[in-house]
Order: structure tokens, then C-alpha cells, then sequence
């Protein structure tokens, strides 16, 4: 029950970590694309959280930046080009699909067909054993 | 045979702890710079000496270090004394006051001696972001040709430093 209480507060408190400044946009659909980038986007300082989330000035101050590009209306690959040039590809918390980030990509699939290999072969086997007990 | 496949968790545990324990002791925050192996971005910005806009044929022909500091940066006075030393013995160094005031900027490097061939203001931190960094200090390694060789993220002190010479031939 403790414990269960605590995660709650956790859940809470972690919803309040917000660190936004008030912007404002003339259209919601620029307010919602901005919100995506900031979310998609990792702040290069503190290396597990996005912009959005993240205090540290040089976050505050790529925040900003993605304001003003998408208030000069530059579209969301430009925006993205323009911090990958700058931050590499570590600032994508969605990785690039390319062979190096193809385990990323694919690995757990692997893992998954490899386990689902493993558990048929058993209940098969398993089965078979059976039926020649019986 | 059989008896054979009871070991492959044992295998599997030996592979990831040989992985991890590569991985020990390594800078987990190193992070290389984007910018190795491209020109330093053109910029136009103010000369604490002279007060003037310049832009990047400012900067000089040789090898050198480009080392963002600023006032409000505690690491930045940690390592204020050892560029001292590095200028002394001949070392080019660039400074770019980030993010800065440029009075306070004037009375430290007044107070505390000047390492710098060339400051230059960077008050809105843009040249900060075209150049890839996260805070202050962080030092680049740059050729003289304008070519950016390696980022150095935090203080610089003689070991670092012995990293930072060998890019600088």
C-alpha cells in the first residue's frame, strides 16, 4: 500500500516537471507542432531528458530557438535538420533507421521470434512426451 | 548433446558481462562533437577588445583553441589560470565570452589576466548552438585552416590538455 501510494506520487510529481515558458502560437496546429518537437527532441546537456522537460539553459534556450524557426515558418524537417547539424543524431530520441541503428530498430523483433521459436519447440516437445507417456 | 543447451545461459552471462565490462570507467557523458571535421560556422560577432563586428576572417591562420567561458561559469574560473599557462607557452587561444555581460566580462579578464588572442561576445549564445555546445567552458581544437578537429566539454587542465596537443599539429 506504501509503495503503491509512493508510485502514485512519483506519477504526480513528475507530471509537474515541466519546465516550459509561456508561448504562444497564432494557430493551434503550430502550438501542437512545436509541442511534439520539444517532445521528440533530447536536450544535449542532460542526456535522459526532452526539451520539454529539461531546466538546463542551453534546453531554455533551443526551445526558443525551435519557437522562432517554426514562427518563420520552417517546417518540422527543417527544424530537426538544423539541430541534428549542430547536436548529431543523439538529439533524436526517435533513432534514424540506418544499418548502425537497425538493432535498435529490429532487435526486440529478433528477440521475440527467437523466443516464440523456443516456446513452440518446447510445447512441442513437451507434447510429444506425452503422448508417449500416455 | 542435450545437456549441452543448459549452458547457453551461462555463455549468454559470460558475453554481456565481458560487454559491460568494457563499458567500465568510460566518460558516459562524452559525447563527440557533430561539428569534427567541418569548418567553423560563419558568424559575425563583437570584439570585447575593440568593439567592433567581425566575422570569421578574424580568427587565426594556425592551429588553436576556441574556449567558451563566461563570468557566471564556476568551471570557467577553475580553469582560468591553466590557459593562462597555455598562452604563456605560445598557445593561440580564441576565447568567446557566452552568454555573458560584457562589463563583468572586461573586470575578470582585467582581474584575472588575459589568455585570449581574440574575444569575442557571444550574448545570445547563437554561435554556442551553430558550434554544438551544451554549456561552459567547452574547448575546440581548431586547425588553420578552419577546420574543427575535437571538443573538449569542461575544464582544461595539463591532462587534458595532452589530448587537446595532439590534435593541434
Amino acid at each position: 500500500m506504501k509503495a503503491w501510494l509512493m508510485a502514485c506520487f512519483v506519477c504526480l510529481a513528475s507530471g509537474l516537471l515541466h519546465a516550459e515558458e509561456v508561448v504562444q502560437f497564432a494557430s493551434p496546429e503550430r502550438a501542437e507542432r512545436y509541442n511534439t518537437l520539444i517532445e521528440e527532441l533530447r536536450c544535449p546537456k542532460c542526456q535522459n531528458q526532452n526539451l520539454e522537460d529539461s531546466n538546463a539553459g542551453i534546453a531554455v534556450d533551443l526551445r526558443q530557438q525551435v519557437y522562432s524557426m517554426i514562427q518563420a515558418g520552417q517546417s518540422d524537417e527543417q527544424i530537426i535538420d538544423y539541430m541534428v547539424a549542430r547536436y548529431g543524431e543523439f538529439v533524436l530520441y526517435r533513432p534514424v533507421q540506418k544499418p548502425s541503428t537497425a538493432i535498435l530498430w529490429y532487435g526486440p523483433f529478433a528477440l521475440l521470434l527467437v523466443g516464440a521459436l523456443i516456446f513452440i519447440g518446447v510445447t512441442v516437445n513437451n507434447r510429444r512426451k506425452a503422448r508417449k507417456g500416455v | 548433446m542435450k545437456k549441452l543447451f543448459f549452458f547457453i545461459p551461462l555463455v549468454i552471462f559470460l558475453a554481456l558481462g565481458a560487454v559491460f565490462y568494457q563499458q567500465l570507467g568510460k566518460d558516459a557523458e562524452y559525447m563527440p562533437s557533430a561539428l569534427i571535421g567541418q569548418s567553423v560556422p560563419e558568424f559575425q560577432l563583437i570584439d570585447l577588445a575593440t568593439d567592433s563586428v567581425v566575422g570569421n576572417e578574424a580568427l587565426p591562420n594556425e592551429p588553436y583553441l576556441m574556449n567558451f567561458w563566461a563570468t557566471w561559469c564556476p568551471s570557467c574560473a577553475a580553469e582560468h589560470a591553466y590557459l593562462g599557462e597555455l598562452a604563456e607557452q605560445g598557445v593561440t587561444i580564441v576565447g568567446i565570452d557566452y552568454k555573458d555581460d560584457t562589463p563583468a566580462a572586461r573586470e575578470w579578464l582585467a582581474e584575472r589576466g588575459n589568455p585570449y588572442s581574440l574575444v569575442l561576445t557571444d550574448e545570445m549564445g547563437h554561435f554556442g548552438v551553430d558550434m554544438g555546445i551544451t554549456g561552459a567552458p567547452e574547448t575546440f581544437v581548431i586547425s588553420g585552416e578552419g577546420e574543427v578537429l575535437y571538443r573538449h566539454q569542461g575544464v582544461v587542465n595539463a591532462e587534458v590538455w595532452q589530448t587537446l596537443k595532439g590534435y593541434m599539429q
